[in-house]
């Protein structure tokens, strides 16, 4: 059992004087209706082999013809990641396997649609280069039967399902410009932010449609040079993402560390055991005989349809993080911005602006979005930004207590019922602030030493008042109010 | 290749391929030593491009009608025999 | 034998639509001429009998209630087995494909039924359409309807040999480097390579895909025209369709060569039999003698179209034929494990030339003979299209025989394939340009079997090599001899 407790921020600290190089290859599947050669649906989870037609399925005598739809959305993720988007043809990459319907896979190899294109990190403010995205046909899945848990070694014999076959997919590959599993994390969140964004793509790792393949190498720190790569394939997480690409740097360390040198293969990453292992493909060095696609004419999109294509795109992340970041006064960095960069990559940015705009506070909309919003997001839905405008507005006019406020907020996710009806129904009316003294009057006559204490400049004692004074009112009274009748009562 | 092209020869077949491989390779010696430099290739007779399909659903096949043809089948799925490697 | 048999498609469907004969009696007379004499021919690989009585009846009913029957109503066609027909078997002549029902229909054979033709079944081919004679099917050979020890020609020769023996007015066939052309020369009658792009590729089994054309087979220039028009046309479910329309030929037939510039390649002369070159100038001098300009000219690039066609080809195929791995459908040969099951599941399925093909094609393709091979002979493929275009500069059509020799025995050429391939020598150069030609009968030659003149035009240049045809035709001697069953 290897040990799975590896730092995710990158080799530094755990294997100092080297230095890990990542380059990721994201294979994102397009929203598009109809697959990307036929109009067969693009949907996921239906009965196996029931989305296939002659074309899918790789019938004698069928022909792809390409989906519109699905170039369109292409060129959108090229522009969002500032590409070249030109001329380009598609190729057959040719090899024998059994979810391929043709045994070859129609892709862009010599020149893709969208290349040299850039990437900012936004947490770590770093550049990273795309080097193409291109298109091509996803393959069918299969299951294994019989042997270890559904594993394909050891298996009896496998079952194939060909309903993801030609799936359209842009596969965008960076340059090795990363450093550590932590970047290559920001560089997946922030890429797939920009997919969602662009309504390319659903992003969704947990079904499937974006898939990272890692290619990783150490070399000594201060080195130029580039070590050998090893290629950890289907990476389905950001979790095992940033544990696989740990692992891996450590294992190439520690073999060079032992006189031995890292051979170039492809690795599969092993969730349960926490290693990377290479995969048993017969031809390691496998000859493609790529060559160009008779059944296909080459794609010249004009700069007519680019700017056209260039309008449908949504607000970016970046622009995105800077139409909230405006909202504030100085906040390139800090807890603030962390906040911001967690607002805009869960989709909540819209939220807190609107909120805003509506003329509750923004520190505490974007507070609210990104602990209570985020923690329930698959609710989201039901949240509308006048509710939620609402509610804000409720707390920070000292109506709700914030417990008050995120017990509610956490009630109108899960009914879409308004902020005030929910208060209500909690008996959560805020006490006036007459209510409030008497309270603190009481408070201060049950206990006079620590009042003394308090006047005489022993600050912290403020927080057991204002705890006696919640517990007599149960909660509905505001902290900050009772806070300030503290102090106007000392002096 | 014939490991490339899925194919086994025996070696009477092989000796017989490599031969008329040779003869025919040897036949296209005449094109070899022609000056294509400043030619570029033709991939395709035509000089189309932006042939394009609406993104509109159209009708799958039966499943039964498309199973009903493979070898073998289980599961409304193909059956085939273990898989001794990942896809390359 | 009934009246119907021997009666071109232009004659039989006016019949047909003027009800002065049924469209089953002439489905029933074919047939039963089919059942009699096939055994003899081996044309068909499918008879699809019900299916055709069934079809013949609802054109009959059609005309009955007061409808268009279509174009080609009640004319018997045959259609080659690469073209894929649904729930009905599909081989390719392949062990690999046997007993194949598609779930689809090619959008050529959807044409042809909507015009009113009654398919009659699936013919005979070379396997996967690799080879000049038929004899690489899987299924035996298909003989030459003239002489029953002779070849049909191929890889189209189920189609040809059955046209030219009555079994069907009309065929379709397949033109990747000369196979309908060159059987149609060899069996005596009209076959069309039409540029490519013009005919739908949809539903025809890819053998070469920036090569195969689909064309049709008649005894009779305007027949073929005819069935051209049916099948011509955009079809958005190939790419690489073009959505020109396509031009009225049959219009055009009758205009006559006067004025037409003709050029004859004499580079495709040198190679061919006495007796061909001699048809060949006899067909030159009536089109002069009918008022077109004659003349030699030299198109040198052609001579290399045999080494370019034999790296692209076979490349292509070695991708296209990479489906059949006994997963979804056809021949499983079951082994230990899914790499053992594609190893004898595709030796044992695929025939010889099949597979020297693949290799051929998996070497020209391989890392580090790819440029040297496969891009050359894209670059050798360019100079082709060039000399073609010089010579078009001066000439609306050029002439050459579409094969060096008539019909061989059968078994004469079967273990050289060089020597094979080069019967196709005059005919792939078109198939590299993507260009139209065709092939005219013109009498007989040695061996008392037919010779074949070949119409090239450039590309969608169908009109005036379709008038050209028509002269040769109008000219060209009967061909007195008799058909075996004759
Ligand atoms: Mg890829
Ligand atoms: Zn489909």
């Amino acid at each position: 059992m290897a040990d799975n407790s590896i730092p995710s921020d990158g080799v530094e600290g755990f294997l100092p004087g080297w230095e890990m190089v990542v380059g990721l290859e994201v294979h994102c599947e397009l929203k598009t209706k109809t697959k990307l050669f036929c109009g067969c649906a693009n949907s996921f989870g239906q009965e196996p082999n029931t989305n296939i037609c002659p074309v899918c399925l790789g019938l004698p005598g069928s022909l792809p013809v390409i989906n519109e739809q699905a170039v369109e959305l292409a060129i959108r993720i090229g522009l969002s990641l500032n590409c070249t988007v030109d001329k380009s043809i598609f190729h057959r990459k040719n090899y024998f396997y059994p979810d391929m319907p043709k045994d070859y896979q129609v892709s862009q190899y010599e020149k893709a649609i969208n290349e040299n294109g850039i990437l900012e990190l936004p947490l770590s403010k770093k550049t990273v280069r795309i080097e193409r995205a291109h298109i091509e046909e996803d393959t069918g899945k299969s299951v294994h039967v019989g042997g270890d848990g559904g594993r394909i070694h050891g298996a009896d014999h496998s079952l194939v399902d060909y309903n993801r076959a030609g799936i359209p997919l842009v596969e965008i590959v960076s340059a090795p410009d990363l450093r550590s599993a932590e970047e290559a994390r920001e560089y997946v969140t922030e890429l797939r932010s920009i997919l969602v964004a662009s309504a390319a793509s659903d992003g969704k790792m947990e079904e499937g449609s974006l898939r990272v393949d890692a290619n990783v190498s150490v070399r000594r720190q201060g080195s130029e040079e580039f070590g050998t790569r090893c290629e950890i394939k289907n990476l389905n997480s950001l979790r095992s993402l940033t544990r696989a690409i740990g692992y891996e740097a450590r294992r190439q360390v520690a073999l060079i560390e032992a006189g031995e040198r890292v051979v170039q293969q492809t690795r599969h990453w092993n969730e349960d055991q926490g290693i990377t292992s290479a995969m048993r493909s017969k031809e390691e060095a496998y000859d493609y005989r790529y060559f160009p696609e008779p059944d296909l004419v080459p794609l010249e999109p004009s700069t007519e349809w680019i700017s056209e294509i260039r309008t449908h795109i949504g607000l970016l992340p970046a622009a995105r993080r800077e139409r909230l970041t405006a909202l504030f006064s100085d906040v390139s960095s800090g807890p603030v911005y962390d906040q911001i960069v967690t607002a805009v990559g869960l989709g909540l940015d819209d939220l807190v602006v609107g909120a805003a705009e509506n003329g509750a506070d923004p520190r505490l909309a974007l507070a609210r979005a990104t602990n209570e919003v985020a923690s329930d997001i698959g609710n989201l839905p039901r949240l509308t930004i006048e509710k939620f405008s609402d509610l804000i507005k409720l707390e920070s006019q000292s109506k709700l207590s914030a417990t008050q406020a995120k017990t509610v907020l956490g009630k109108m996710l899960e009914s879409g019922a308004d902020a005030a009806g929910v208060a209500k129904s909690l008996g959560f009316e805020a006490l006036d602030s007459t209510v409030i003294e008497d309270l603190v009057d009481q408070v201060i006559g049950s206990s006079p030493k620590e009042w003394e204490r308090f006047s005489s400049g022993e600050d912290q004692l403020a927080g057991f008042f204002v705890g006696q004074v919640m517990k007599l009112s149960k909660g509905k009274a505001d902290g900050k109010i009772v806070t300030s009748l503290l102090r106007s009562k000392r002096s | 290749m014939a490991n490339l092209a899925k194919l086994s020869l025996s070696e009477e077949e092989e000796l017989m391929y490599t031969d008329q491989l040779g003869a025919i390779l040897d036949h296209a010696r005449d094109i070899m030593s022609l000056d294509t430099d400043d030619l570029l290739p033709t991939a395709h007779p035509l000089e189309l491009k932006n042939v394009f399909r609406p993104d509109v659903e159209t009708a799958s096949l039966s499943r039964e009608e498309v199973l009903s043809q493979a070898p073998a089948s289980e599961d409304g799925r193909f059956l085939v025999p273990r898989i001794l490697g990942e896809a390359p | 034998m009934g009246a119907s048999v021997g009666l071109g498609a232009s004659e039989i469907a006016e019949l047909v639509r003027s009800k002065e004969i049924s469209a089953l009696e002439v489905a029933e007379e074919h047939l039963g001429l089919i059942e009699s004499q096939d055994p003899n021919l081996n044309s068909f690989l499918q008879l699809a009998s019900a299916a055709a009585i069934a079809a013949a009846k609802e054109v009959d009913a059609k005309i009955a209630r007061g409808e268009d029957p279509g174009r080609l109503a009640g004319v018997p066609i045959a259609l080659k087995d690469n073209l894929v027909t649904r729930g009905q078997t599909t081989t390719c002549a392949s062990q690999i494909l046997k007993g194949w029902k598609p779930p689809y229909s090619a959008t050529v054979v959807e044409r042809v039924s909507s015009a009113g033709a009654i398919a009659m079944g699936k013919t005979n081919l070379d396997e996967f359409a690799m080879g000049s004679s038929t004899e690489n099917s899987s299924f035996g050979p298909t003989r030459n309807p003239y002489d029953l020890n002779r070849v049909p020609g191929g890889s189209s020769g189920g189609s040809a040999a059955a046209v030219a023996a009555k079994f069907a007015a009309l065929a379709l066939g397949s033109d990747t480097g000369g196979s309908i052309r060159q059987p149609a020369a060899l069996c005596g009658i009209v076959g069309v390579k039409p540029t490519y792009g013009t005919v739908s590729r949809y539903g025809l089994i890819a053998f070469a895909s920036s090569l195969d054309q689909v064309g049709p087979f008649a005894r009779n220039v305007k027949d073929a025209a005819l069935l051209l028009q049916v099948i011509a046309g955009h079809d958005s479910r190939d790419s690489t369709s073009l959505e020109s329309p396509f031009p009225d030929l049959i219009s055009h037939l009758d205009k006559g060569v006067r004025g037409l510039r003709v050029g004859i390649i004499e580079e495709l002369i040198e190679g061919a039999a006495p007796m061909v070159g001699e048809a060949l100038m006899a067909s030159a001098r009536s089109l002069s003698d009918q008022g077109a300009k004659v003349e030699h000219v030299s198109v040198p690039a052609v001579t290399y179209g045999l080494s370019a066609y034999y790296l692209i080809a076979p490349a292509e195929a070695s991708s296209n034929l990479a489906r059949y791995d006994g997963v979804r459908y056809g021949l499983r040969v079951d082994g230990q494990d899914m790499n053992e099951t594609y190893v004898s599941t595709r030796t044992q399925g695929f025939g010889a030339e099949v597979k020297r093909r693949i290799m051929l094609g998996t070497f020209a393709l391989s890392s580090g003979y790819y440029d040297a091979y496969y891009v050359k002979a894209q670059k050798v493929r360019t100079m082709i299209i060039d000399s073609f275009q010089n010579a078009y500069d001066r000439f609306d059509v050029l002439l050459s025989p579409t094969a060096p020799t008539t019909a061989f025995e059968l078994g004469a050429k079967a273990s050289d394939p060089l020597t094979m391939y080069l019967s196709d020598v005059c005919t792939i150069p078109t198939n590299l340009a993507g260009h139209p030609a065709m092939s005219v009968p013109y009498g007989l030659g040695e061996n008392q079997m037919p010779i074949g003149i070949q119409i090239l035009a450039p590309a969608l240049g169908e009109v005036n090599m379709f008038r050209v045809a028509k002269a040769i035709e109008n000219a060209a001697p009967t061909i007195t001899k008799g058909l075996f069953w004759e």
